[in-house]
């Protein structure tokens, strides 16, 4: 058996995790439950945002690594938004297309290397740590960061979705035909959403690589799939009719929970390699479950039909 | 008011599918009109309202809206001045959003990042009430729980908050079961008024094309047949128009939808 404080560490570790993914979960949130666009390209913004974070941390600005992340994830996402809504291309295409194209970018940009090290250069979680030394935090530091940076990503979406630009984001998703006749332009509220919901994608990046002093090119693949499943997990507690502020918190405590069922199915000797298998397989069952529990009636009655012949 | 000059929309041109929507409309709407347009299925009315509201760019001809030349203005710029209600309730709203954020949109009130206010709150109950519908208790509940006819009424007052200087209706009423249709045709009248709104009515009922407003068209296959105002107008029944469709269009005017309703 494992002693309390190993379970306690699992959990914070998973909980800090949980948190780091928890912005692309929030990003996800705006992108895909509010403007209903499936953004492919998280993925690649996700790694566009590690490489940028690390390469300004290795540069010596630690804080203002993180700015520079969401900056570049703005980028991607008028990039994402200027294809489906300017230039016909269809909205899952263009994601994939971005996606694509920013493999070669976070390349350019890290000088044609798979990996960078930060393992000598002071991020946000070591200048937390050395901040927090000879306190009784000093243990929670890393937590401490992600926990303060994740309320402050989930405020600024809640006040944002509140704000009529807000409002207009989640109208586009709901029914473009009735944002077009309140004299708002579609185009402009898609673009206004993805650019901000790449920018929590990109800084989630960011601030992963910083986690684990390490950026590495294919770090962000699969994390569209990932994050989408922490986002319809979190969608079991809270219910679409809910208000937006419990929708997010949420999708905050989907994140959580996700990587903290993952570190136990680790304890229990699942390998490492199944968390996208996983991830997929959640993406799955909380998307199709609802359409076959509809379907289940039917089904039974064709087998009875086929069993009892014709006259049952 | 609004003017349409050689109007022409021809949709799939060059296939096998081409279809003449309009053809050379030309159509003067003065300040204050109510008019009200019939005529069969595919003539080509709910095509004239899509040219007005620029949902899409005509062909040729131009649109002039209060002396403004709108040929070229994109839809959700025209949508400032043009109000719109179509046959299906669930159009003109959306559904995940409550009816408080539904009619802040509407509303157009303040700048991007502005909030609802209690001041706004309490403008939008007392607008609410006047629906008669009990809306005003229900404000922070999605429209996707309300009933068609709810639905619809809310529409309009959200196509009319702002109030607009044209009101398009494209069988608004339709959907309705015939208790809510009436009540929300009550309403559409009472505000109309009230604001004098220059207002553009599609219907398939041949009384209310004669009873509602000062001035009724006929479509066919692209094209005004008939524009009918004043005195003559006010001496119509069902049966001279439905004669009069036949003589100009040289069909008889057998929607089943129009017969169940004479």
């Amino acid at each position: 058996m494992m002693s309390i404080d190993k379970w306690l560490a699992l959990g914070q570790t998973a909980a800090e995790l949980g948190l780091v993914n928890a912005l692309t979960v929030l990003s996800l949130f705006l992108s895909y439950s509010m403007l209903n666009v499936c953004d492919l390209s998280t993925d690649g913004c996700f790694t566009l945002g590690a490489a940028v974070g690390a390469l300004v941390a290795i540069a010596g600005f630690p804080w203002l690594s993180l700015p520079a992340a969401m900056l570049a994830g703005v980028v991607s996402g008028f990039v994402t938004a200027t294809l489906q809504t300017r230039m016909g291309v269809q909205s899952l295409l263009a994601g994939i297309v971005v996606k694509t194209a920013l493999y070669s970018v976070n390349m350019a940009l890290t000088g044609n290397k798979a990996t960078l090290s930060m393992n000598k250069v002071p991020t946000v979680f070591s200048m937390a740590k050395t901040a927090l030394k000879d306190t009784p935090l000093a243990g929670q530091s890393t937590l401490i960061v992600m926990l303060v940076i994740v309320a402050l990503a989930a405020w600024f979406l809640c006040a944002f979705l509140k704000t009529k630009l807000g409002l207009a984001i989640r109208a586009t998703g709901s029914n473009a035909d009735m944002v077009r006749s309140s004299s708002i332009n579609p185009t402009f509220t898609t673009t206004v959403g993805l650019c901000v919901s790449n920018a929590f994608t990109a800084l989630s990046g960011c601030l992963m690589a910083q986690q684990q002093k390490n950026f590495e090119i294919n770090m962000g693949s699969g994390m569209v799939t990932v994050a989408l499943a922490s986002l319809l997990i979190g969608g079991v507690f809270v219910a679409k009719h809910r208000p937006v502020p419990l929708r997010a918190l949420g999708a905050v405590l989907g994140a959580i929970l996700f990587r903290i069922v993952y570190a136990l199915a680790l304890r229990f000797n699942m390998p490492a390699f199944m968390l996208k298998a996983v991830s997929s397989v959640i993406v799955v069952l909380a998307i199709s479950g609802p359409y076959l529990r509809s379907q289940l009636p039917l089904i039974l009655r064709r087998w009875k039909y086929s069993r009892e012949g014709r006259d049952a | 008011m609004l003017e349409l000059r050689n109007v022409c929309k021809t949709f799939h041109a060059g296939t096998p599918d081409e279809k003449r929507a309009l053809i050379d409309v030309s159509l003067q709407v003065a300040d204050g009109d109510f008019i009200s347009i019939i005529g069969a299925n595919g003539a080509g009315k709910s095509t004239l309202f899509n040219a007005i509201c620029g949902s899409f760019f005509v062909d040729s001809g131009s649109i002039l809206l209060d002396g403004k030349n709108v040929t070229m203005t994109p839809e959700h710029q025209r949508a400032r001045v043009i109000g719109r209600l179509f046959q299906d309730p669930m159009r003109g709203s959306a559904p995940d959003m409550s009816i408080e954020e539904n009619l802040a949109l509407a509303a157009g009130i303040g700048g991007w990042l502005s909030r609802v206010s209690a001041s706004d709150r309490k403008a939008f109950r007392e607008r609410l009430s006047l629906l008669g519908m009990g809306l005003e208790d229900r404000m922070r509940q999605p429209v996707g729980l309300l009933s068609g006819g709810q639905r619809q009424a809310l529409t309009l007052l959200m196509a009319t908050y702002q109030v607009p200087k044209i009101l398009l209706l494209d069988e608004h009423t339709a959907a309705l079961d015939p208790g809510t249709a009436e009540k929300v045709l009550a309403l559409t009248r009472q505000i109309v008024s009230e604001h004098r709104i220059t207002c553009l009515m599609i219907t398939h009922n041949m009384q209310s094309a004669l009873d509602l407003g000062n001035r009724t068209l006929m479509m066919d296959q692209g094209q005004i047949i008939y524009d009918v105002t004043g005195e003559e107008r006010a001496g119509l029944t069902i049966g001279d128009l439905t004669e009069k469709f036949r003589q100009l269009s040289g069909k008889t005017l057998d929607n089943d939808r129009m017969l169940l309703r004479k």
